[in-house]
């Protein structure tokens, strides 16, 4: 904490409540994201970690508390500066299919003006980025595998080279041999980029490996918030469950 | 005399009957887009206008054409002339595809798709017409295909208050019980309707094959 004091974290949950229809989603939200790391949101489906994210780029408000991203709340944040601000990416990439790849990957460049020559540039770079091939760029989402397609998902959201990325299951949909690629190299790329980082998952493994903190959600609230290493030796009740539910303890410390 | 002595002896007020039948159907169909294509935007938008603007257009179309024609007749500007007459009730009736297939276009826009345009910090604006519009265009050109083929159906029957069109074949071949007159303008009123019915039918399987398969 004290490291970054004078500069705030880049983004901090401040008692955050949020209710849909009357109903508590979010209960009593506090944390906070360090310029540079990388926060692990874990749990089960439903447990509120797509919410939590929605309220970091502002497409949902708190009900009550603060969410402040770079010391700003997000209430007071003009939305479309803050969500340019914010690499976005979710399952299965959410891709534009009636947009090239090319121009799935440029939309916010273009729309913020790039010209032309610099837009085509920046393409061919995080395509290479991402390890795709340059000649990708003039398919149709629909002509590309979902590893591919959640690859170009992920140069989408660095097109503008945001400081912060937000991942919502990025990697749930792909098989198991894919998924372990593309988070060893998301892990590569991060440690490269130094973005600052929120990724969603429910797979302990994707969280040990790419997080420099785990949070645990339950039901809404926020259940432990510590380093893998702390989050393994946790006796929480609920961190047990969740490390149980992923076979052996010992071959997860060896990966954290 | 058979039909075809009648065509060729006719032949040239049946293409000017034609081509009055396609202005007035065209230019109906034109306006229906006009007002029904920002209509259906406008009620994804505002979702509590939903129900009086479909309704609407949906007791409009349960309206008898001719009945339509009657009550229009006193109406100022429009009521003065037979063509604007015709195009006024033609557009009328164009409406409810219209709005009703923009609507249900963009509300079946993949979600997901949306979200991550807002999260990416598009507009509004830009989500409309470079997201919502481009992948609900082959549900929005099918309802142009249903306006513009009822457009060119009913067009037939404007000219029983004189706004022209191919329905003065029929009508005159009703009065004269010839089967010739009314095949004049029965045969190439369903000739418009089927070339417009596969032209706009092609351009929109041609739009959804690069859409929707993602």
């Amino acid at each position: 904490m004290t490291a970054h004091a004078s500069r705030g974290p880049a983004i901090e949950f401040d008692h955050v409540t949020f209710c849909l229809n009357g109903r508590p989603l979010l209960d009593d939200f506090t944390l906070a994201v360090e310029h540079g790391g990388s926060l692990v949101l874990l749990g089960r489906s439903g447990s509120g970690k797509t919410t939590t994210l929605k309220l970091i780029n502002g497409l949902r408000l708190p009900t009550q508390g603060d969410v402040r991203v770079n010391g700003l709340s997000t209430a007071q944040w003009e939305a479309i500066q803050l969500r340019r601000n914010i690499g976005y990416v979710i399952q299965e990439g959410g891709l534009f299919p009636h947009f090239t790849i090319e121009r799935n990957i440029a939309i916010v460049p273009h729309i913020e003006g790039w010209d032309r020559e610099r837009v085509r540039a920046r393409v061919r770079d995080l395509l290479a980025m991402v390890g795709l091939d340059a000649e990708l760029a003039s398919r149709y989402p629909s002509e590309l595998s979902g590893g591919q397609r959640q690859r170009v998902g992920v140069a989408r959201a660095l097109a503008a080279d945001p400081p912060i990325l937000i991942l919502d299951e990025p990697f749930g949909a792909l098989d198991p041999i894919t998924r372990s690629e593309m988070q060893k190299e998301f892990r590569a790329l991060q440690q490269e980029l130094r973005k600052t980082v929120v990724f969603v998952t429910h797979d302990l493994r994707e969280g040990l490996l790419l997080g420099d903190r785990i949070a645990l959600v339950e039901d809404g609230r926020l259940i432990v918030n510590s380093t893998p290493p702390e989050f393994l030796r946790s006796q929480e009740p609920m961190v047990r469950a969740y490390i149980d539910a992923f076979s052996e303890p010992s071959d997860l410390r060896r990966s954290a | 005399m058979n039909f075809w002595h009648f065509v060729i002896t006719n032949r040239q007020q049946m293409l000017d009957l034609t081509l009055e039948h396609v202005t007035l159907a065209g230019v109906s169909t034109l306006i229906a887009a006009t007002v029904g294509i920002p209509l259906g935007i406008l009620i994804t938008r505002i979702p509590q206008l939903s129900k009086v603007v479909l309704g609407s257009a949906n007791v409009i179309q349960t309206i008898p054409s001719l009945a339509l024609f009657g009550f229009l007749l006193p109406a100022p500007w429009v009521g003065e002339r037979a063509g604007r007459l015709a195009i006024l009730v033609l557009a009328l009736y164009g409406l409810l595809p219209l709005i009703r297939n923009t609507y249900t276009g963009i509300r079946n826009v993949d979600p997901t798709v949306v979200e991550a345009g807002r999260a990416m910090g598009l507009t509004e604006r830009q989500l409309l017409f470079q997201v919502e519009l481009p992948l609900a265009s082959g549900v929005i050109l099918a309802g142009l295909r249903i306006a513009a083929v009822v457009s060119i159906g009913l067009a037939t029957i404007a000219a029983a208050i004189g706004a022209g069109g191919l329905g003065e074949f029929i009508f005159r071949g009703l009065a004269m019980v010839d089967d010739r007159v009314i095949l004049a303008g029965a045969v190439p009123a369903a000739l418009l309707a089927l070339a417009t019915d596969t032209l706009l039918g092609w351009l929109e399987r041609r739009l959804n094959s690069i859409r929707t398969n993602a």
